[in-house]
């Protein structure tokens, strides 16, 4: 709740900043900026560069604020850790009392300290040490070394002068001590607003294990084999999918027979999720290569077929008729009209279908593989090794955004005509 | 004999409700060649039905069209089409599109060029034969489809509505550039229009046609056509006979439309 109140915060501070900075400069005077009307005018609306900018700068500022990273000058207050103390007051069953410090060492997370020796003091109470790791709690039996103990009839009474029963609890300036039912002292140092490692690493714990991996791979596989497994299954599947598609999808804009015996199939099939026959081909094929490329290339097959059929539905009746009335044979017309005019929907299919193929490899390889960007993911999981599941969703995110650019790409040069009928 | 024939064609759309629509019925017609026809009517008479058994993309209920001594049974590369627009295809250049009938009769290239270099000359288009069709305007777009269908040699022309999605006075440029072509070439040319002057300018024969069922409904001779080659056709507008033969055609489909009206607001 906190870091997206401070999310909104930047969002509408810098707004407004960046807007008192802009008045001062130099306004550019391009067309735009003489619209009068702006608002609902979609032409007049650009993304604001600083303000992208900014967006990301705040997304690391954010995480590693909240994750203690050096890459961030500010920190929201971190866990404590080092050196510190309580005392607490015990009372025997005729009502003495008796003050005694416990000293305590937090220690950060991997990095055991032995507890403190401690002078015993004087009083019945003496004094205890304990040592434990920054973000964990744990008992201390307080009375285990007293002359009086519980077993005597002695009780906690308070903490630090404030005072406690079973089932309750007191802040203390390093963090906060509860007692149990039965009377044991549970101190809990204070956790800071940081998010601890396993839930978000910070950022260059993220890049150092990119690094490492990169390096030494992960699970027998290096980096590159993982994220490569998970290409050439796509690319495949997506192929294969297309190789077969697009001529059938051709053969139904053509022909009666072929519209009217795939149509039930291509219909009901196309509104399966790909993700849903994930056990049935796990059934059929096993976790091998096999059932991955034959998975996708199911969740092509469809998209191909529909985008090569609409491709060639769509094709201006003028078109066809100037064709034979300069006349071309059917042939020629397949080769010379229908086909380039059924590229730009293909296309566009295939940039659908290389993006549904990219989700659902790395879903199939969550489910089972040997190997592969989704198999690295969820076996992370399984050890809490959160640096790795973000490296890997951050490099998913960056393959699928390169996939979808580098089609985008191939369309420009290899359809300019696109949508300019 | 020479030339082409319309004989008694008749044309009937069945419906799914079993009604029938009577699109064309009893339509004959004479063209020798080189005539240059233009073809009118309010819209619902059946013009485009007739331009499409022309070109053969329709076979008739009834009658038959013979050109040059033969039946047409479908669509073939001595009648060439030119449309209102979407014709030309946007993957190839403006060469290209010109290009495509010889070179889909394999035509050699040194040939296809040309004739393809011609045809550019003569529409004017020369400077941009390697620009692609979707980047020049309507009027450009549709000189490439008129030297498209030229390049192929037809004996007849159709053209559907030519002009009818240009600008006012692009259209009058390639009116111009229509007759000069009509002249020059000595092609058999069918025009339809829904323009009342432009079916008076680009015909030297023009049939009104009226609708329900289509038929021809009066059939003209005139001499603007002729006179407007190579003229100023807006000079050509002005005179009187021009004029009277105008408000004679627009009263005359002035009253069919009428007649259409009433009869819908009888029946509703």
């Amino acid at each position: 709740m906190i870091p997206f109140l401070i999310y909104v915060a930047i969002f509408i501070g810098s707004f407004f900043a960046v807007k008192a900075i802009a008045k001062g400069m130099t306004k550019t005077s391009d067309f735009t900026s003489l619209k009068t009307v702006t608002f609902g005018d979609e032409s007049a609306v650009t993304p604001n560069k600083v303000a992208s900018i900014i967006s990301i700068a705040t997304i690391f500022l954010l995480w590693g604020a909240f994750t203690g990273s050096w890459l961030t000058p500010i920190h929201v207050p971190g866990p404590f850790q080092g050196e510190g103390a309580f005392t607490y007051t015990a009372q025997t069953a005729d009502g003495t009392t008796d003050d005694a410090t416990v000293s305590v060492i937090v220690h950060a997370v991997g990095e055991p300290v032995d507890a403190p020796t401690v002078e015993p003091g004087d009083g019945f109470a003496k004094n205890d040490a304990m040592s434990l790791a920054v973000w964990r709690s744990d008992l201390i039996r307080v009375d285990r070394n007293d002359e009086v103990t519980r077993d005597d009839g002695a009780t906690v009474i308070a903490v630090n002068g404030q005072p406690i029963a079973p089932g309750g609890e007191v802040s203390i300036d390093i963090g906060s001590v509860s007692m149990t039912p039965k009377g044991t002292l549970n101190f809990e140092p204070a956790k800071g607003w940081q998010m601890e490692p396993i839930w978000l690493p910070p950022p260059e714990q993220v890049v150092y294990r990119l690094w490492n991996i990169a390096k030494d791979g992960y699970r027998n596989f290096t980096l590159f084999e993982h994220l490569g497994y998970s290409l050439f299954r796509v690319v495949v599947g997506f192929v294969l999918g297309a190789l077969v598609g697009i001529p059938l999808g051709y053969a139904m804009g053509l022909s009666n027979w072929f519209r009217g015996w795939f149509d039930p199939i291509v219909e009901f099939m196309r509104p399966v999720p790909p993700l849903a026959l994930i056990p049935l081909i796990i059934i059929w094929f096993g976790i091998g290569e096999t059932g991955k490329i034959i998975l996708l290339f199911l969740a092509s097959l469809w998209i191909m077929t529909i985008s090569a059929r609409s491709g060639v539905s769509g094709v201006n009746i003028s078109k066809i008729h100037a064709a034979y009335s300069l006349g071309a044979s059917k042939a020629q017309i397949m080769r010379h009209v229908i086909v380039p005019n059924s590229l730009p929907e293909i296309f566009t299919g295939a940039r659908v279908a290389m993006g549904v193929c990219w989700g659902t490899v790395v879903a199939a390889e969550l489910v089972a593989a040997e190997q592969g960007a989704g198999q690295m993911i969820v076996a992370a999981s399984k050890f809490q090794l959160t640096d790795i599941v973000i490296m890997g969703i951050i490099l998913i995110g960056i393959i699928g955004f390169g996939i979808d650019i580098l089609m985008r790409w191939g369309e420009r040069v290899l359809v300019p005509w696109k949508g300019k009928s | 004999m020479s030339g082409l024939s319309v004989e008694n064609i008749s044309m009937r759309f069945d419906l799914p409700n079993g009604a029938s629509v009577q699109a064309l019925q009893d339509v004959s017609l004479q063209l020798k060649e080189g005539e240059l026809l233009s073809v009118l009517g309010p819209s619902g008479c059946g013009k485009t039905t007739l331009l499409n058994i022309l070109a053969g993309f329709l076979a008739p209920t009834e009658g038959r069209i013979v050109i040059n001594n033969h039946t047409v049974t479908g669509p073939g590369a001595e009648r060439g089409m030119v449309f209102q627009k979407g014709a030309l295809f946007e993957w190839m250049s403006v060469r290209e599109n010109v290009g495509f009938g010889p070179r889909m009769k394999g035509m050699a290239n040194a040939k296809k060029n040309e004739i393809v270099n011609h045809l550019l000359d003569v529409v004017g288009l020369q400077d941009f034969k390697e620009k692609a069709v979707y980047e020049l305007s309507g009027g450009m777009q549709q000189r490439v489809a008129l030297a498209r269908c030229l390049a192929n040699e037809p004996d007849v022309i159709l053209m559907d509505e030519p002009l009818g999605a240009l600008d006012a006075l692009t259209r009058e440029k390639m009116q111009g550039l229509v007759l000069k072509l009509w002249k020059e070439t000595g092609k058999t040319i069918i025009l339809i229009t829904h323009s009342v002057e432009e079916a008076l300018l680009l015909g030297e024969r023009l049939i009104v046609m009226a609708p329900r069922p289509g038929r021809i409904h009066k059939e003209y001779e005139l001499p603007f056509a002729e006179r407007g080659v190579g003229a100023d056709l807006r000079e050509v507008k002005k005179s009187e006979s021009f004029a009277e033969t105008r408000d004679e055609i627009l009263s005359m489909i002035w009253d069919m439309e009428e007649e259409i009206m009433g009869r819908t607001e009888a029946t509703s």
